[in-house]
C-alpha cells in the first residue's frame, strides 16, 4: 500500500501528508524517484525534509528542516485553500462508491457507536488539492453502500483527481465518478476485492497487476522507520 | 483545533460541558478514549460537541482576533458538518455572487498557551510551528501564557511570534510546561507517554486512579 502510493508521486510535486502511511509513502518517494517532492504538513511546515518518519505533524524535525513555516490560518488560507497542493493524502474510516469519506462517526451523530477523531484538514484537502490519494485497508466495514456521515466530498467526476489505494489493490473513478477496481496487488484476485467491498464494485477490464515492492523500495522504507521501530 | 491529552483529562474528570474542536484524536497514536466515552456513553457526563474542520476553526479564531462577526471560506460544501453546527452557514459574495461558507467568530473567555520566552516586562516570544496560538490569544478576552524561560531581552528569531505584554493577562514561568508535547528548542515530544496514555485512558477505573495519583493528590 505504502510503496504503491509512493509510486504515484512525481518529482517536484507539492504533497500534503499527515502521519501514518501517507507520511511513509511521501518520504519514500523523496528517497527514490522524487527527491524534489515538496512535503507540506498542515501544522505549518512547507518543504520539510525529515530524515526519519515524524511521530506527529508537530515534530521538531519538520520545523527544523522546512523551507518555510507558516501559521495554521495561513496554511489553510494561502496554501491549501488557494489550491497550491498537487497531491493531498487522506485516510478514511468509511468510503463510498463516489469516494466520499467519513472520519466523523460510526452510527448516529448524537450518540455514535464509535466517535472518530473528526474532520481535521481533510475536507479542504479533498476539495482543493489537484489530486487526492485515499489510503485505507479494504474491508466491508470500510467500503460501505452508505456513509454514516459525509466528512469530505469525493471528486470522482473530475477526471484523474481521485486514486484509492488499499492493501488489496487500486481503485479509480470511471467517467460517471463511480469507483472501479483498476489494479490488483500480487496474490490478490478480483473476487477477494469484491468480497471486501460493501457494494457491487465495478471492475475495469483488463485489471492491471501492481509490481511487488523492489528490494530497494523495501530497504529505503525500513531506513525511514529506523528511529521508531514501534511504528 | 486538536484537543490533546489535557482535554481528554478534563473531559474524563467531568470538567467539560462543551468541546469546540476540529480533530479529536491522540496525535500520531489514535483515539482520545475519554472523549470517545463521553460522546458514546455520556460518561462521566454528556459532552456537547461543536465540530469544525481545521480550516473553519482557524478562520473562526482569525475573525475573533479581528473582532469581526464571522469569516468566509470555501470549505464544508457538500459535507454533513454544517447541519450539525449552528456556527457554520453560507453567504453570497456581493462582488461575484459565489456561494461561500461563513463561520461564526470564536472569542474564548480565556486562552492558555505555552511559549518559549518572556522578558521582564511580560512580552512573550514563541517560535517553531506556531499553529493558531497568536489568533487564539488575540481572540480571547483574557490570555495566560506559560513560558519555558524568563530572559532579559527577546532576541529576534526567524518565524517568531511576539505577543506584547499589553495583550496578555498573565505570564507564568513553567519549564517543561508543554509536556508531553514539545517546545521547539527546549523539549521534544514524549512519544512514549502519548502511547502510554492510550492504555491509561482506555479504562475508566485506570484513568481515575491515574488522575488521583498524578493530579488530585499531587497538589500544587
Amino acid at each position: 500500500m505504502t510503496v504503491n502510493a509512493a509510486r504515484e508521486l512525481r518529482d517536484g510535486q507539492v504533497c500534503l501528508v499527515g502521519v501514518g502511511p501517507p507520511n511513509a509513502a511521501a518520504n519514500l518517494a523523496r528517497r527514490l524517484h522524487a527527491p524534489g517532492c515538496v512535503l507540506v504538513y498542515e501544522s505549518g511546515a512547507i518543504g520539510a525534509k525529515p530524515v526519519s518518519l515524524p511521530l506527529s505533524i508537530g515534530d521538531d524535525d519538520l520545523a527544523a528542516t522546512a523551507d518555510e513555516l507558516v501559521s495554521v490560518p495561513e496554511m489553510f488560507g494561502y496554501w491549501i485553500g488557494a489550491g497550491r497542493i498537487d497531491v493531498g493524502f487522506l485516510g478514511a474510516a468509511q468510503i463510498d462508491r463516489f469516494a466520499n469519506i467519513n472520519t466523523t462517526v460510526i452510527g448516529p451523530y448524537e450518540r455514535p457507536t464509535v466517535r472518530l477523531p473528526g474532520a481535521g484538514g481533510a475536507p479542504e484537502i479533498a476539495a482543493a488539492a489537484k489530486a487526492v490519494i485515499v489510503m485505507l485497508r479494504h474491508s466491508r466495514r470500510a467500503f460501505v453502500e452508505r456513509l454514516d456521515f459525509v466528512t469530505s466530498v469525493g471528486r470522482g467526476v473530475d477526471p484523474g483527481v481521485v486514486t484509492v489505494i488499499t492493501d488489496l489493490g487500486v481503485l479509480r473513478p470511471g467517467d460517471d465518478g463511480e469507483l472501479e477496481l483498476t489494479a490488483l496487488h500480487p496474490g490478490v484476485e478480483a473476487e477477494d476485492v469484491l468480497a471486501a467491498t460493501g457494494w457491487p464494485l465495478r471492475v475495469r477490464k483488463p485489471v492491471a497487476r501492481t509490481e511487488p515492492p523492489t528490494e530497494l523500495e523495501l530497504t529505503e522504507l525500513r531506513a525511514l522507520r529506523v528511529r521508531d521501530p514501534g511504528e | 483545533m486538536t484537543p490533546d491529552i489535557v482535554y481528554d483529562q478534563l473531559i474524563g474528570m467531568g470538567c467539560a460541558a462543551r468541546l469546540i474542536f476540529s480533530y479529536g484524536g491522540n496525535p500520531g497514536v489514535g483515539s482520545l478514549h475519554r472523549f470517545r466515552d463521553a460522546v458514546e456513553h455520556g460518561w462521566p457526563r454528556d459532552l456537547e460537541v461543536v465540530e469544525h474542520s481545521h480550516a473553519g476553526l482557524a478562520k473562526a479564531y482569525v475573525a475573533g482576533a479581528s473582532r469581526l462577526p464571522f469569516a468566509v471560506l470555501r470549505g464544508y460544501q457538500g459535507t454533513d458538518l454544517p447541519a450539525q453546527n449552528t456556527s457554520v452557514s453560507s453567504i453570497e459574495c456581493p462582488f461575484t455572487g459565489e456561494r461561500l461558507t461563513a463561520v461564526r467568530a470564536l472569542n474564548p473567555d480565556v486562552a492558555v498557551i505555552h511559549a518559549q520566552q518572556a522578558d521582564r516586562r511580560g512580552n512573550v516570544m514563541l517560535w517553531g510551528l506556531s499553529g493558531v496560538q497568536k489568533e487564539a490569544v488575540l481572540a480571547a478576552e483574557r490570555a495566560i501564557v506559560t513560558v519555558e524561560e524568563l530572559v532579559d531581552t527577546l532576541e529576534p528569531r526567524p518565524h517568531a511570534v511576539v505577543l506584547p505584554a499589553w495583550v496578555l493577562s498573565a505570564v507564568a514561568v513553567v519549564p517543561g510546561g508543554a509536556w508531553p508535547s514539545y517546545a521547539a528548542g527546549y523539549s521534544v515530544r514524549d512519544n512514549a507517554f502519548y502511547e502510554a496514555w492510550d492504555e491509561i485512558s482506555r479504562d475508566r477505573e485506570r484513568f481515575t486512579a491515574w488522575m488521583r495519583e498524578n493530579v488530585l493528590e499531587r497538589g500544587a
